[in-house]
Order: structure tokens, then C-alpha cells, then sequence
């Protein structure tokens, strides 16, 4: 029997399971498969903060969603198309978010008395029509993948383990993904286990196998490549971007990677691919706290390291003072904040922007500093170097933000040139600057005070948090410390002159709104203004890089609009800078559920505003 | 590997205490043994025949972090007790530097008591000198954690009830590799000791009794000065019988098992410990434990002093490790890593 393949643009698919049942891993690899195909895509797990929760409850679904495309997309998609369900927990947990009339693909063999418990079904919903209108697939893949590696010789428990890859292979077949991006996977990292190697294959084979063989299934889907910019490419999520952009600051820099760091959840991820960078002379410190992991990078800066150390909400907290202090001491530094859901433990595996007043506020006294967010997985590599770029050659700590959506999330991603990189040049003091004396705060053209580490011949000077004048000295006089405070802040607002000017989306020019955002919303609202667009109608976008200190244009540029609409995932913050700053009556429209925005909720809020 | 070309760490012969002496005003109270552990660590320094552009000084808050300031050398004053956090980035970094903290009970034990017990634990290559008062001074005179119990301060008016810290106890609790103690007006005691932590692989941590006479005057009376100083110091040097009191009293085992201060004349010889710093912690912690307070016979000098890898070097090994094994990095390579295609 030959079955029909039809075409599909773009399709989004939600894999939902227990915590233990590996959907993660089946939506990365699923992911992997999907972007050497070719498609754009966009990703999004959803995870539970329990690293284990009671298997089977709605609370320890854990859950993973793509959109691909056979053109370029910028969100993992508002509501899936296709739900694959591993249990009833998952059902419940996830079949709100799925399209109406959209397909779903269910574990039967899950839908026992004992799970529907679980899960607070009080009869099953596989029968008692509560998925009317969906087009269902009920596979039982748990007897199926346990027949197919019944040969060898595992116990059930472990024969039932492979099911995330029967799914996979099933899925898999209906899209038609490559086998061998997968099979070289598996081959690579169960090739010393052949057991578990030659479970895995049959149930992923046997998967894909019962799509195309049984009568189940009628129709799978083609989604061609999207067109993209010739290049080589690689899938990369924001966490691996921004620790390959740190290294790639180290090389480009010249100066020792020294990533000191607490371990937190999403931040940990960054110590994890860092510490296995050690051929790059990159050093990793776990330190006891958060406190202690700033002020280990803030002394490996003075000791001419290029010092880092990242964390989220909580531990920004904790780094506050050591931060104050990197700012008096004039050195380079960089904090990353992968923000969470606050406050305090919040929500620690969902995603928030609710950071950017802290970034740049939350410290006593006037501190301030510069701060650049991240707004794609892959831009999270361009941040890394332009954070550590500006802390360099400015000579002061940067805060860099990302958030746990960007750092969990993945997409294609064009490799750059090395040669392209910027280059960032230490510019170690190496002699006197003032006739014989050398004076630790003269400061340069840009305001920036010399960088000499200790070792350098004649250089010694004694640096730390009490004011001081411009020599140097501990100073407590009243003038001269509002001298102090107002040219620390001329240094970090002069670096608005080496920044880019803010680019407006506008392509006819006759917009009346714009949607002005930061952080990982680019996505959301580059698809929101495109849908808008298609309905015949005009808005513009723009997309901060810099939050401290703003393009020079930003005024220009928001005063040009009858209104401004700002989304965050946070209470306004942005909103609340751009009005003080600028005094425009800037809109806000707020998302705090530990999701990303949903294009089609900012589509709605924006045709709102327009005719508002 | 070393970041930086190394140099000859010798200037021999030609440094003096000037050499280490920054032109600033020094503002402690007159009459404080911070002017003593100053002059001391000053003289000191040159015969480690070390360029005062390899050392560095790392302070945190209170009178103790003036220090840095008073040094002319590389210097760092902190934040409150975070000395040693600061400390280990720069030693990590930069195993070609000598790097010295100072802190005091305050900002060591109280407010920065993590970091201290970290860096010691890791063993990170770094001279820590507590000055230790027993009183915050810089506050003008609150209860610290090395107050005795029932001590009458402006924080504590009918005395205070926390128990104190043993900073020598703590230390070796932490695991550090070198333990001391010395006393602020004992210049060549201080010397001696200052002499064994510089030559010490690792972390040191030297307690010192410091006398704050504004907030606390004669908390260490009767171990620093004359002549009760002479009947109360319990000098412990390595391999030696631990006698003191011009020979009239000695530490021996007792009955059972533990340690007591006893005649010399009814001690049976065998009995008379015989200090060992590199043996097992637990005479280091006995001998911490002989007095409770510097109000009876207290040991000083070397507790404890054991090699361990240092953390800086280890982290360096590994390094070189997987440079040697992988190769030194190539970050195209590390951009292509994974799965990658072309698009034409």
C-alpha cells in the first residue's frame, strides 16, 4: 500500500510525558533530525522543577514543543498541532494548549485504571468523548516496543524504557525526518552498550516501521527546507551559544576564560558546557555561593582574567554587593542573569524577563552599568562577545540577561567566520601614565581607567570599594564624590557611542505602532507584526540589545509613533524605563505565566491598539 | 600554564621594609596592635626576596582592611569578608603571585565564614592573617564571634550569649593544611611564623591576638605581656616535648586520654606530648582546645602543617591535561561541533 504524503508549511509538536519517560530527549533529537532536513525551527521544553516527580501525576509532566517550517519562523508556536501523549497525565496537563481538531497521538497501552487515578480522570478520556473533534491515534506503544526487543533479553522494565524512541521513530515516519541523524545519534552514545544500543534502534525502527505499515496511518507529511542564507549551519540552544560566545570572547580577547559560578537552575547549564571547555584554557570555579562565585571571577578580572560568572534571579540577588563593588572598582567583568520566575524560588524552571529593573538598579548607591540582552538562542553568542567587548574596553562589570526559554530553547543557527569575530583588545597598562607616577583612576578618552595586573613592573596601586579621587586616593570629601558619582555615569552612558543605532522594522513607512521589545520576545513579536502585516495592515518593530545605555536614537525613535506598545514577560519594566526616560506614553501588555508570549495573543493585543 | 611570561621571582638583596611601605598616613587608634602586625609584616617581606609587584594584598571590611592600603604592593580592599573569594580568583588565576588576606574576626568568621572555611578546604595558595580582637572595632564596639560568652558590649548590654568561635579549631575543622597563631607584640614569634606560612604550599591561616586597646584593652593580657606572657605561652614547636612556664609545666595525656597542663616534676616523662604538625588533626585540635579563652596557658606557633595539591596547580594539570589529549582549542572546531549542514 502506497500512502499519501501531503505537504505542510509549517507544523508544531508537543512530545508530553513523565518526567522519567525522556521527552526531552526526544524532542532534541527529534530537533536535530528536523534541522539538518533543513526546516527553520524553534523549540521550547517545559519541564517540571521536581527532577523526578510521583510518576503519572499531572504536576510531573514533563513536556516538550517544536515548530518547523519550510520558511523562516521565530516562536516554538502557540498551540500544537500535534500532541504526542505518553500517559493520561500528559493528556491532561497539555490537550488545552493543542489546536482545535488537532491530531493526537497517545500511549493506549498508559490509559490503565491506576493512571487515570493518577492523572484525577474519573473515566477515560480516551472513550468518554472528551477528544471529540481530535483526530486520535490510539498506538499502544509500550506492548509494541517491548515485543520488539523482547530478543533481547531485558527485563520489562527495561524493555519499556525505549517507548520515547518508538514514539520518536513513529513520529518520525510521519514527517518524514531522516533515519540516519538519528541512528548515528544513538550509535554514538550506546555504542559501548550494545544492549541498551540495540533496544533503542528497535524500538525507534519499530516506531517508524508501524507508521508506515500499519493501517493506522494513513497520510504522512512533507515539509520542505525553508530558504536560507547559504552557510553551514548547526542547532544550537541558547546555553551552548552563550558559553561558545564566552569562549570565543577568551580567544578573540586573548585573555583567559575564568568562569566562576554557584550552581542554579537554568544557569547551570552554562557552568556545565564551560568546564568541559578546559583545551581552551578556559578555568571553571563551583564556588560555595553565589557571593563567593563574583567575587572569584571579580579577582580573576584583577588578576587580568577575563572574569564571568552566571546565575539567575536568586543568585543576583546575592551578587548585588560584589557587583557595587566591580563598579567602583572600574574592571571588566561580566554577569550573566538566566532569569527564572521570581520572586524568590519562584518558579525555577519557567521562564520570566522580570530582571531588567535589577540589572539595572539593584544595587544601593548610584551603580551604574551597562546591560545587554540576548533575544535568540543564537544571538546568545553575539551577546556573550558584546558583553565581554564592552567590559573590556569600557573597564567596568556588564550585566548580561538571558532567560530560561532562551537558554532551553534551540534553533538553526548560521556558524560565523572566526575572521568576522570582533576583536577585543585588553589595552593592559604597561608603564607610568602621569610623567613617572601611574595614577590607577586617570581615565581615557572613553572614561575608562587603566587595567594593570598585578606582576606588571612599577604598576602597584591598592584599589577597593571606599570612594576616591581622581588619583586614586581614598577621598571622603562631599564634592569630590559627586564628581566620583557623575563621571561613572558619563562612562557608561558615553558607551551609547559605541553601540549601534536602534533599526526600526518598518517596511512601508506608514506605521502609526510600534511594538518596541527586548530579550527573547524578538520571535514573538517579529511573527505577531508578520500576521499583522498579512491582514493588509501596517506596524513597526524594534528590538533593544542594549538596555543600558540605550542607542542614541531610542527617543527618536519612539516619540515617531502615535504609540509605542512594549510586551514583556514581566510587570512593565521596559515600559516603565522608556516613560521615565523619554516621557512617552509607552503601553505595556504583560505575559507572567512562566511562558513565552504567544504571537497570536500579541497579534490580538496589537490590532487592539491600533484601533484604540 | 603559566599566563603570563614568568620572571625571576628573586630581587636579591635589595629590598628593604621601605620597599613595602606605601606613602599614606596610617589611621589606626595609637596604641594599636595593628601598628605592630604592620611594622612586622613589613620587615618581614623582603626576605622572601619577592618583587613587591608579585604580592598582593586582599582586605575586607574592618580596622584589619585598612591593611591593604598600608602595603605597597598590589592591593584589593574588598567588601565585608568576602577577602578570601576575591583572593582565590586571583591566586587561581595567577599562581606566579604571592597573595596574602587580611581580615579579623568580624569579617573572617562572622560575615565571610564561608568563604574562609572554602579557601581553606580547596587549599588555595593564599596567606590568610586573622587579627583576631575579639570585638568589632570599626563599629565602635560590638560583641564579635570570638566575644566570650557574657561579654558586656553596646550590642549586648546584659551580656552576651552566643558561644564563641576557636578560629584554630574552625581552621582545622575546614581542613586547612597550615595552622598558626602568634601574638600582635611578638615580633620575632610573628616573624617566625609569617616565615613557615609564606614557605607553605597552599592556604595558611595564622590567628592573630590583637589587641584592640579602645574597644577591648587586655583581652590577651596575661599571653602579651611581661611577665605573665612568659608563664602562660605554650610555644609549640615541631618534634619538641610541649613544655612551658620556663620549663615548669608541660601539655601531657591524661587519664583519659585527654590532654591537660601538668607538672613538669610529677609528669612521667613519657606522658609529655611531643608536638608532630604534619601527624593526624586531632592533637592539632586537642592542643587548639587547652584553654577556652586566652585567660589560661594557650598554645601558639604551628598547629598543623600537611601537603596537599594545591587548588590553583590542580586546576592548571587539567589544563594541560586536556590540551595534551584534545589539542588546544580551535574554536571554528568547536562551532562545527555536532550535527551541521551546508545551505547553498
Amino acid at each position: 500500500m502506497t500512502k499519501a504524503v501531503e505537504e505542510r508549511q509549517r507544523v508544531v509538536i508537543r512530545f508530553a510525558g513523565d518526567s522519567g519517560d525522556g521527552m526531552q530527549l526526544t524532542g532534541d533529537r527529534f530537533t536535530n533530525a528536523t534541522a539538518v532536513l533543513g526546516n527553520d525551527l524553534a523549540t521550547l521544553p517545559d519541564f517540571p522543577a521536581e527532577i523526578r516527580a510521583p510518576a503519572g501525576t499531572v504536576h510531573g509532566v514533563s513536556a516538550f514543543q517544536i515548530q518547523f517550517a519550510s520558511e523562516d519562523i521565530t516562536t516554538p508556536g502557540d498551540h500544537p498541532n500535534v500532541l504526542v501523549a505518553m500517559n493520561p497525565a500528559a493528556l491532561k496537563a497539555e490537550l488545552d494548549s493543542v489546536e482545535k481538531g488537532g491530531t493526537i497521538i497517545v500511549n493506549e497501552d498508559a490509559f490503565i485504571q491506576r493512571n487515570l487515578e493518577k492523572a484525577h480522570y474519573t473515566s477515560n478520556p480516551l472513550e468518554d468523548g472528551t477528544l471529540d473533534g481530535y483526530q486520535v491515534y490510539r498506538v499502544p506503544m509500550t506492548s509494541i516496543t517491548v515485543r520488539a526487543v523482547e530478543e533481547l533479553g531485558l527485563s520489562r522494565k527495561e524493555a519499556e524504557r525505549s517507548k520515547n524512541m518508538f514514539a520518536l521513530g513513529l513520529v518520525s515516519w510521519m514527517y518524514g525526518r531522516p533515519t540516519d541523524v538519528t541512528l548515528n545519534w544513538l550509535q554514538k552514545k550506546f555504542g559501548d552498550k550494545p544492549q541498551v544500543y540495540d533496544a533503542n534502534v528497535a524500538a525507534f525502527k519499530a516506531g517508524y516501521n508501524f507508521g508506515e505499515t500499519t493501517e493506522l496511518f494513513g497520510t504522512s507529511y512533507r515539509v520542505p527546507p525553508a530558504p536560507a542564507e547559504p552557510g553551514t549551519y548547526r542547532n544550537v540552544s541558547g546555553a551552548s551559544a552563550l558559553a561558545m560566545g564566552l569562549v570565543a570572547a577568551s580567544v578573540r580577547s586573548g585573555l583567559p576564560l575564568f568562569y566562576a559560578s554557584y550552581p542554579i537552575t537554568p544557569a547551570s547549564e552554562l557552568l556545565h558546557e564551560l568546564s568541559r571547555l578546559k583545551n581552551f584554557g578556559v578555568r571553571t570555579l563551583q564556588a560555595e555561593d553565589e557571593i563567593a562565585a563574583a567575587g572569584i571571577a571579580l579577582g580573576a578580572s584583577f588578576a587580568g582574567h577575563l572574569g564571568v560568572t552566571g546565575t539567575s534571579g536568586p543568585g543576583m540577588d546575592l551578587k548585588a554587593e560584589t557587583i557595587g563593588l566591580a563598579v567602583v572598582l572600574e574592571l571588566p567583568m561580566v554577569i550573566i542573569d538566566v532569569q527564572r520566575a521570581g520572586p524568590s524560588t519562584g518558579m525555577p524552571t519557567k521562564t520570566e524577563a522580570s530582571d531588567l529593573l535589577m540589572a539595572l538598579f539593584g544595587r544601593h548607591g548610584e551603580s551604574p552599568m551597562p546591560v545587554v540582552a540576548a533575544y535568540t538562542p543564537g544571538n546568545c553568542f553575539d551577546a556573550a562577545i558584546e558583553a565581554c567587548r564592552i567590559a573590556v574596553a569600557h573597564r567596568t562589570p556588564v550585566v548580561l540577561l538571558s532567560d530560561t526559554f532562551l537558554s532551553n530553547s534551540s534553533e538553526p543557527w548560521r556558524i560565523p567566520e572566526v575572521d568576522s569575530l570582533p576583536v577585543i583588545d585588553p589595552r593592559f597598562a604597561t608603564g607610568p601614565n602621569a610623567g613617572t607616577e601611574f595614577l590607577p583612576y586617570l581615565r581615557d578618552e572613553n572614561l575608562a581607567r587603566p587595567w594593570a595586573v598585578p606582576g606588571t613592573p612599577g604598576l602597584r596601586h591598592q584599589i577597593g570599594g571606599l570612594e576616591k579621587d581622581e588619583s586614586g586616593s581614598i577621598s571622603y570629601d562631599g564634592p569630590n564624590h559627586e564628581r566620583m558619582t557623575h563621571l561613572r555615569a558619563a562612562k557608561v552612558a558615553k558607551i551609547a557611542d559605541d553601540i549601534p543605532p536602534l533599526e526600526v522594522d518598518d517596511p512601508d513607512g506608514s506605521a502609526e505602532v510600534l511594538v518596541l521589545g527586548w530579550g527573547s520576545t524578538y520571535g514573538t513579536i517579529r511573527a505577531a507584526a508578520r500576521r499583522v502585516r498579512e491582514r493588509g495592515l501596517s506596524v513597526a518593530t524594534a528590538h533593544l540589545y542594549h538596555l543600558n545605555p540605550f542607542p542614541k536614537n531610542t527617543g527618536e525613535v519612539v516619540r515617531a509613533y502615535r504609540k509605542v506598545l512594549i510586551p514583556e514577560m514581566n510587570m512593565g519594566q521596559l515600559a516603565m524605563l522608556i516613560r521615565a526616560r523619554y516621557l512617552v506614553d509607552a503601553i505595556g501588555y504583560s505575559k507572567i505565566q512562566g511562558l513565552p508570549i504567544f504571537a497570536g495573543e500579541l497579534e490580538d493585543r496589537i490590532l487592539e491598539v491600533m484601533q484604540a | 600554564m603559566s599566563d603570563r611570561p614568568a620572571e625571576p621571582d628573586g630581587v636579591v638583596g635589595t629590598l628593604t621594609k621601605k620597599d613595602f611601605t606605601a606613602d599614606r598616613e596610617v589611621r589606626w587608634c595609637p596604641g594599636c596592635g595593628d601598628y605592630a602586625i604592620l611594622a612586622t609584616v613589613q620587615s618581614f617581606l623582603p626576605e622572601l626576596g619577592v618583587s613587591p609587584d608579585r604580592i598582593v594584598f586582599v582586605s575586607g571590611i574592618g580596622c584589619s582592611g585598612r591593611f591593604t592600603y598600608y602595603m605597597d604592593t598590589y592591593g584589593v580592599h574588598g567588601i565585608h569578608g568576602r577577602a578570601p573569594a576575591l583572593a582565590t580568583g586571583i591566586a587561581t588565576a595567577r599562581p606566579d603571585l604571592h597573595v596574602w588576606v587580611v581580615t579579623g574576626d568580624g569579617d573572617g568568621l562572622s560575615i565571610g565564614g564561608n568563604h574562609l572555611i572554602h579557601a581553606l578546604r580547596r587549599n588555595v595558595n593564599i596567606k590568610i592573617l586573622l587579627f583576631n580582637n575579639q570585638i568589632y572595632g570599626l563599629t565602635k564596639g560590638q560583641y564579635s564571634p570570638t566575644s566570650e560568652e557574657g561579654k558586656v558590649t553596646k550590642s549586648t548590654p546584659f551580656g552576651s550569649v552566643d558561644h564563641p568561635f576557636n578560629p584554630i579549631a574552625l581552621a582545622l575543622g575546614a581542613e586547612a593544611t597550615f595552622v598558626a597563631r602568634t601574638i600582635d607584640n611578638d615580633r620575632q614569634h610573628m616573624t617566625q611564623v609569617l616565615r613557615q606560612a609564606a614557605a607553605h604550599r597552599g592556604a595558611a591561616f595564622v590567628e592573630i591576638y590583637q589587641n584592640c586597646n579602645v574597644f577591648n584593652d587586655g583581652a590577651f593580657d596575661l599571653l602579651r605581656e611581661k611577665p605573665q606572657g612568659i608563664h602562660n605561652q605554650i610555644r609549640l614547636e615541631h618534634g619538641k616535648p610541649i613544655v612551658f612556664d620556663e620549663g615548669r609545666r608541660c601539655v601531657a595525656v591524661g587519664d583519659n586520654g585527654r590532654l591537660v597542663i601538668a607538672d613538669v616534676e610529677t609528669t612521667p616523662p613519657d606522658r609529655i606530648v611531643v608536638h608532630d604538625v604534619h601527624g593526624r588533626p586531632s592533637l592539632a585540635f586537642a592542643l587548639a582546645h587547652t584553654s577556652d579563652r586566652p585567660t589560661e596557658p594557650t598554645c601558639i606557633g604551628v598547629f598543623r602543617e600537611v601537603e596537599r595539591p594545591v587548588y590553583g596547580e590542580a586546576m592548571d594539570r587539567q589544563i594541560e591535561l586536556a590540551t595534551q589529549r584534545l589539542g588546544p582549542g580551535d574554536l571554528d572546531q568547536l562551532l562545527h561541533s555536532g550535527d551541521t549542514w551546508v545551505v547553498r
